[in-house]
């Protein structure tokens, strides 16, 4: 098995510990800001998908590259956005008086 | 000082954007700072995004600004739809996340093409296969929300056998991949095949079901990131598909619970088969009915009302007439809060965001655990467009299909009543015999046309 996919594994298990004790503190308040942020935050494909459309190889890769950019940089911009649009509906009893 | 090489800027850059993804949750678990974590998601991504802009592998920008303006514009009006329309947009999105991981790991296939190593050609079978399936399975849930396609469960028989079929061709086509990376035109044959399966396993799921679906896609689609991240060696994405992944998890295993199904039940897809049972057998019972009058004056002598929410609220866009009420019963004194289910609406927390909107503070919407023990002191509950989740059978009836499946015990209140358009059984097609109680009164019409009559008299009956 390379090294790399050690490492990976490393990552990705000790990051779902992290994930799942975090996650289970949410209030099921903000079940849906919880969806809308992880999923602007899971649009970090982005990031692959700018290299894949930027870096030349061949038409094909261009393509999918720039398809992938457009359809992960909308949930990256609209997550974030809805998620703060949603939050700042939730205002406490004392928040709505003052 | 020597300028630091590029390389190992990206790396610090992405860094930072992994430890403020971690921090943009740990804020998210209250009202008070869950702000604050949508900023440093926000800073996260600019951060993540620029750096990755002045990659030395990133040549051409033509095709990348083209596709980011495009992601803008996309993007913005998805970010700004009303609130009902969240669960929708929220499929969509699960969709576009899926698409792009997987036209990521295609790409990666063909670049390798034909000598892609039989350990990358299993990673990034995997993670395309996934992706594939929760494109098109995110595309149908979002339109079965938006009732594009009919919301009732598809069913026909042998359907999980020719669903798993499927899956299992897929599967087998990525193991012969592995056996054989060169033998690329199997490729193409496995992405077809995996985009069917997604179709075939969203359209048997019926619209009540939706908050597990979307939630059971939500993890899909960061589980595929992350199998990308082990495909491209990218930390950030491992993270990012981990938290994404294990918070869509977490979030059906809630969902679960409050429907108590199984969680293989829900791994096989096989939601759709507890709503096509029969409906229970009829039988001619009295039911109370009463106007908005009679009902106004029994909530105006109430000194403590809960209210519970469904989708019927949503669907009657009752959210902010509600709030008039909430409004008209708190200025008579009388203490008004919300008993939210779970699995109440077509995402999780959907009602908690309707009610934000309409501008209820956050503070009166209660869970399920927290109401239930203050039925017995209620006077009133009153129920708008909630049906299942209200059904006592779930407590006493064996044979009903959401018999297990905990429930708000509004039976339990002093009167209960009821907003609803008529008598006909909800989405689920169960009878729910809460409707024949003594203390039970249907109040019949349309929830926000009924509501605004309700306001009205007693808001009429404040000025004598």
């Amino acid at each position: 098995m390379p090294a790399d996919f050690i490492s990976n594994l490393y990552v990705f298990i000790l990051a779902g510990f992290v994930g799942f004790e975090l996650i289970k503190r949410v209030s099921p308040l903000l079940h849906t800001p919880l969806m809308s942020l992880t999923n602007a935050l899971d649009a970090i494909v982005v990031v692959a998908a700018i290299i894949i459309a930027g870096r030349q190889q061949n038409t094909l890769s261009t393509v999918l590259g720039s398809i992938a950019v457009a359809a992960s940089f909308s949930n990256m911009v609209g997550g974030f956005f809805i998620t703060d649009r949603m939050l700042r509906m939730f205002k406490s009893g004392k928040q709505k008086k003052s | 000082m020597t300028a630091l090489p590029t390389e190992q800027l990206l790396h610090a850059a992405y860094l930072v954007a992994t430890v403020l993804f971690i921090l943009a949750i740990k804020w998210l678990s209250s009202p008070v700072s869950a702000r604050r974590g949508v900023l440093a998601g926000e800073i996260a991504a600019a951060l993540a995004v620029g750096a990755t802009l002045f990659n030395p592998e990133v040549v051409a920008y033509k095709w990348i600004v083209v596709t980011l303006l495009i992601g803008a514009g996309i993007g913005i009006p998805l970010g700004m739809v009303h609130m009902t329309a969240v669960p929708q947009r929220t499929a969509l999105s699960h969709a576009f996340g899926a698409l792009s991981a997987a036209l990521v790991g295609i790409s990666e296939f063909y670049v390798g093409a034909p000598h892609v190593s039989r350990f990358s050609m299993g990673e990034i079978g995997l993670e395309v296969i996934i992706g594939s399936l929760t494109f098109t399975g995110s595309l149908i849930a979002a339109g079965k929300l938006q009732e594009i396609l009919p919301q009732r469960p598809i069913v026909y028989r042998g359907q999980n056998f020719v669903s798993l079929s499927v899956l299992a061709a897929a599967l087998l086509l990525a193991v012969a991949l592995v056996v054989n990376p060169a033998n690329t035109a199997l490729f193409p044959i496995m992405v077809a095949v995996a985009l069917v399966f997604g179709v075939l396993l969203v359209t048997p799921i019926g619209g009540a079901d939706m908050p597990t679906v979307i939630s059971l896609l939500n993890s899909y689609a960061g589980f595929s990131a992350a199998l990308l991240g082990f495909v491209l060696n990218s930390k950030v994405l491992v993270v990012a598909g981990a938290l994404d992944g294990s918070s869509g998890f977490i979030l059906s295993v809630i969902m679960c619970k409050a429907m108590n199904r199984s969680f293989t039940n829900v791994m096989f897809g096989a939601f759709g088969q507890i709503q096509a049972s029969g409906p229970a057998v009829k039988e001619e019972r009295v039911v109370r009915s009463a106007v908005a009058e009679e009902a106004a004056g029994i909530l105006a002598a109430a000194s403590k009302v809960v209210i519970v929410p469904g989708y019927g609220m949503a669907v009657a866009q009752a959210q902010h007439k509600v709030r008039e009420l909430y409004d008209a019963l708190s200025k008579r004194g009388i203490d008004v809060v919300f008993a939210i289910h779970p699995v109440a609406g077509r995402m999780p927390g959907h009602m908690n965001v309707l009610l934000a909107e309409a501008d209820i503070p956050y503070d009166k919407l209660k869970d399920m655990d927290d109401i239930n023990g203050d039925f017995p002191q209620t006077d009133v509950a009153l129920i708008i467009g909630a049906n299942d989740v209200t059904n006592p059978a779930a407590r006493t009836d064996k044979s009903s299909p959401i018999y297990g499946m905990p429930i708000l015990d509004v039976d339990k209140a002093r009167t209960v009543m009821v907003i609803k358009r008529g008598m006909s059984p909800g989405f689920a097609g169960i009878d729910n015999p809460l409707y024949y109680l003594d203390r039970t009164l249907m109040l019949f019409g349309d929830a926000k046309q009924f509501v605004g009559e309700l306001v009205r008299e007693i808001a009429g009956g404040a000025s004598h």
